[in-house]
């Protein structure tokens, strides 16, 4: 008999290590690699509890205001008792609202008013314009794939030792302006804080996640092969523990089959005519907004390991991704169009860190006549497809893997940059191969 | 590309001719630029072969080097290029107004102003294409590290004089040539790519030529006629009739005539240095200035044209008025000028080889900060770049149709009157959402509250809280509410930049991006002599 994998064993065992490196270990830093859904979050919210029961103050950097806001509301669920320090800034409306009603959360603009505070916790940004205050033992920085070099070098002077947990497979940071001219330097300003950490301090320990419990069965292995083929992982949930289903029947459209393909295989791809268009292409538009609306019509009820009830699949629960922002603007207004309200539409760059029941993407490359490394890139892709528990539905146009050989990736190569793996143009001939199996064609 | 550009495109395409990208001009053009066209040698990189160069269109400086492989020539042709090129920057240095700057007190870390001088202008440099621009920084990097003999008198290889000094104002324009919207190095294609659509992908809108062609075709020829002479029309002898414009040449002139031209030279040469008396002596110098003559010939030949079209691009741009807003990066331009004229004057060594950690990230905050500043101030300046903004959904034109006052919930409640806008456009609002408009030249902000009655108008109706710049009273101050009947632009940018944050001092790089930099030990030396160095 072969060894069974336990999912729940070999999470608890990465995060023990984990654990006894930050609290006992001597490295002034560890790296924590997590992929989509591996309980990121968690790990920091446990060491963040576990550095402040031994009386480490601790500072807490993350990128955007809604992540510090929802950390702050975790370590207050988990121990409504400590002392929590949220820095904001002096904006109008800094920090969600629901941080007025806990008890031992002190909010403030001035990083003096946090002193002695267990738990210290605030953006990058702001984090960045504090000044002459005596440093903090330890640090957790969030996201800090997500997070630039840049960013690093104006709070690094705040911490002595710093844990850092993020996702190498999203969306890497950029920058508005060119940074060609620091290319390959160990500490390029555009490139993300890991990297510049790694670059300089190599000694340090790496540790990793294994285990996706957000992604259902059908959907690990793909995002691990395509976008993680040297760090795989698994999902938490084996085939079967997830069941997506409907109170109504299929209609035969094109909209309803593909949602019982996805259904049934986690996967659904809905191909429209190939054709050159503008990047909010009106059909695939009004296609992704239809498909929305035949989900939330036909009753979807998803089945997990969380209750044993089937659970309605209602609005918040489900996203639409896209790649920039007037396509998400297009699809709010084609939603709202139809009548449908409260689902999540966005660019990948803010659906990071995001989970949903369904999703449904339109596809980077669709109707494209080049595929640029903007659309090319890895992480985009990677967000797009990992947001789910139940199912993914891409709406693409036809012709795309013809484009992707058409345009096989021409970045140039820089001396001293590590040349990351797979690139964008394999991960999306990876993905498509995989979608293939699941297509429906529109209007046929 | 934006909707809009790709739009403006596609009419150039059917009507044969560029079209305006803009209603005014979004960079500084000086009196005086000094338009610098060089040229390279092929396969041998950083060794220049000639260029033309001044500040007077009929009357160019033509520098050549004969043998471009010959290092002593190349080290004259830069001395020359220096004499040409510093006392026109040098001319800028002294014109000099009084300023203040903000700087921080080491004592008490405080803010303080500080009287320091400004220059009044600065000089300019245009060169025909972005690759110039490079072609700048390289020889900006080849000179700024060498030695003169009065810098160590034992230096084998001593530059000449002002060869170092060039070096090192070339590298400041080159990266400042970075910074979006600075004017002190341009390019004239980018200048023209700025202002006008062509109907040609942007690949070829890097040929000097064939924009200028697509922008101001001949009478009675259409752009994409023009453009395809430009970029391809030859002479009998082979030679295309509009060069490139450079730095690098085109191979069937580097082959026919330069080629053959510089063998002439070197054998010249070497019979000068073989004859035997000096009569034989006279003869064969004459040959080789001969030889050297038609070189210079050569070079000018290819030269003028680019030279013509740098000059031609300039008019058709000084035909565009200013933007209002140009002036106000032009003195960022101005301060950039004068702190490198103090570096120098104060004796610092030559601009490192490469950034440190906090000089780079220092960098690119502020080329972010110039880029969003850049973009902002081109759509306040120019109702067609706003145009393009508000088509992409990022600003947009509406008429004020009701005011109704309200105030905040607070202790001592100010004003927040909610301004109903009717708006045919289709910005990307979401719930508050901030947006601004210009307010005697300074942003109001007021935030997105909502849609209002639909009513019989198929233009939707957007409520705006204005939330700010209405003086400290309770009522606002007048004039500083919308009324009805006003036609406002909002944008859902920002009109000012905020700077970014403080970053360490170099000497407190922390652990996470090496620690700080090597010290006095580390500071750059100048370039070693390598056997490369020697012929």
């Amino acid at each position: 008999m072969t060894a069974v994998f336990d999912p729940g064993a070999a999470a608890g065992l990465a995060t023990a290590r984990i654990l006894d490196d930050t609290l006992n270990g001597s490295a002034r830093g560890i790296v924590v690699d997590s992929p989509p859904g591996a309980g990121k979050s968690t790990l920091v919210v446990r060491a963040a509890l576990e550095l402040a029961a031994a009386g480490r103050p601790l500072m807490v950097v993350a990128q955007t205001n809604a992540q510090v806001d929802d950390l702050v509301v975790r370590l207050a669920e988990k121990d409504p008792g400590l002392p929590v320090g949220r820095l904001h800034s002096n904006d109008s409306d800094p920090y969600d609202k629901v941080l007025d009603g806990l008890a031992n959360v002190r909010k403030s603009a001035k990083a003096g008013d946090l002193a002695g505070l267990d738990v210290v916790i605030s953006t990058a940004a702001k984090w960045a314009h504090v000044k002459n205050v005596e440093p903090w033992g330890h640090a957790i920085v969030d996201e800090a794939y997500q997070m630039r070099s840049d960013a690093l070098l104006a709070v690094a002077g705040l911490f002595e030792r710093a844990l850092f947990v993020g996702d190498p497979g999203q969306l890497d940071p950029f920058s508005i302006v060119g940074a060609d001219q620091w290319a390959g330097l160990s500490y390029d300003p555009s490139a993300s804080a890991v990297t510049t950490l790694l670059a300089h301090n190599p000694e340090l320990p790496q540790h990793r996640l294994p285990v996706s419990w957000r992604l259902p069965a059908s959907a690990a292995p793909l995002v691990s092969d395509a976008f993680y083929p040297y760090t795989p992982f698994r999902s938490g949930t084996d085939h079967g523990d997830r069941l997506l289903s409907f109170g109504v029947a299929s209609d035969g459209s094109a909209a309803d089959r593909v949602l019982d393909e996805a259904a049934e295989s986690g996967w659904g791809l809905l191909e429209l005519p190939a054709r050159h268009t503008p990047r909010t292409d009106p059909e695939a538009v009004r296609a992704v907004a239809l498909v929305v609306r035949r989900l939330l019509d036909r009753g979807g009820a998803a089945t997990s390991e969380r209750s044993p009830d089937p659970a309605p699949v209602t609005a918040d629960r489900v996203a639409v991704g896209t790649a920039h922002r007037d396509q998400a603007a297009a699809v709010r207004a084609a939603l709202a169009e139809l009548g449908v309200t409260g689902v999540a539409v966005d660019t990948a760059n803010r659906l990071q860190g995001r989970e949903f029941d369904v999703t449904v993407v339109l596809h980077p490359l669709s109707g494209r006549p080049d595929a640029t490394a903007f659309h090319l890139e890895t992480g985009r892709l990677c967000v797009l497809a990992s947001r789910h528990r139940h199912a993914c539905i891409v709406v693409c146009r036809e012709g795309v893997s013809d484009l992707l050989d058409e345009h096989p990736s021409t970045e140039p190569v820089q001396l001293g940059v590590t040349v990351k793996f797979p690139d964008g143009w394999e991960a999306n001939h990876a993905v498509l191969a995989h979608l293939a199996e699941h297509r429906v064609r529109w209007g046929r | 590309m934006s909707l809009i550009g790709t739009l403006a495109r596609l009419e150039a395409v059917e009507s044969g001719r560029a079209r305006p990208m803009a209603t005014v001009r979004h960079r500084r053009l000086g009196d005086r630029p000094l338009v610098l066209v060089p040229l390279t040698t092929a396969g041998e990189a950083g060794a220049p072969l000639g260029a033309l160069v001044g500040t007077d269109r009929d009357a160019p400086r033509l520098l050549a080097v004969a043998q471009p492989r010959d290092r002593d020539l190349r080290f004259a042709f830069l001395a020359e290029l220096a004499e040409a090129v510093l006392p026109y920057i040098e001319s800028y240095a002294d014109v000099i107004e009084p300023a203040e700057r903000s700087e921080t007190d080491p004592g008490t870390g405080k803010k303080v102003k500080v009287e320091t001088e400004l220059c009044t202008d600065a000089a300019q440099l245009i060169v025909p294409s972005r690759a110039g621009i490079e072609f700048v920084r390289l020889l900006g990097r080849s000179m700024r590290f060498r030695r003169t003999a009065e810098d160590d008198p034992d230096t084998p290889y001593p530059a000449p004089a002002r060869v170092p000094l060039l070096g090192r104002w070339l590298t400041h324009y080159g990266e400042r040539a970075r910074v979006p919207g600075s004017s002190l190095l341009l390019a004239g294609t980018d200048l023209l790519n700025r202002h006008w659509a062509t109907g040609q992908s942007s690949l070829e809108d890097q040929h000097l030529g064939a924009l200028l062609a697509w922008i101001d075709p001949p009478a009675g020829e259409s752009g994409a006629e023009a453009a395809l002479r430009a970029e391809l029309a030859r002479d009998a002898g082979g030679q295309l009739l509009c060069p490139p414009a450079g730095p690098a040449t085109d191979p069937d002139f580097d082959n026919r005539l330069l080629a053959p031209a510089i063998e002439k030279y070197d054998r010249a040469r070497t019979s000068l240095a073989a004859a035997e008396d000096g009569l034989a002596a006279d003869a064969r110098l004459a040959e080789l200035t001969a030889a050297e003559r038609e070189i210079r010939k050569l070079l000018a030949g290819v030269l003028r044209p680019t030279w013509d079209a740098v000059w031609r691009g300039l008019d058709l741009l000084r035909e565009l008025p200013e933007g209002s807003r140009v002036e106000d990066r032009w003195t960022r331009d101005r301060w950039s000028f004068t702190g490198h004229r103090d570096r120098v004057r104060a004796g610092e060594p030559p601009q490192p080889r490469r950034d440190d950690a906090v000089t780079a990230a220092r960098k690119l905050a502020a080329r972010e900060t110039a880029q969003a500043q850049l973009e902002a101030q081109e759509a306040l300046d120019d109702p067609l770049v706003l145009a393009g903004r508000r088509l992409a959904g990022e600003a947009f034109l509406g008429e004020v149709t009701a005011v109704e006052m309200a105030y905040s919930e607070s202790k001592r409640p100010s004003p927040r009157p909610l301004v109903t806008v009717r708006t045919a456009e289709q910005p990307h609002l979401g719930e508050r959402v901030k947006v601004y408009r210009s307010l005697d030249g300074k942003p109001q902000t007021a935030e997105f509250a909502g849609y209002g009655p639909a009513e019989d108008d198929p233009a939707p109706a957007l409520v705006l809280r204005i939330t700010d710049r209405m003086g400290r009273g309770k009522e606002p101050a007048p004039g500083s509410v919308p009324e009805p009947g006003d036609v406002i632009a909002w944008t859902l940018f920002e009109h000012d930049q905020r700077g970014g944050p403080q970053l360490p001092d170099a000497e407190e790089t922390p652990w996470t991006h090496g620690g700080p930099p090597g010290g006095v030990a580390a500071a750059e030396r100048p370039d070693p002599v390598t056997t490369e160095d020697l012929l």
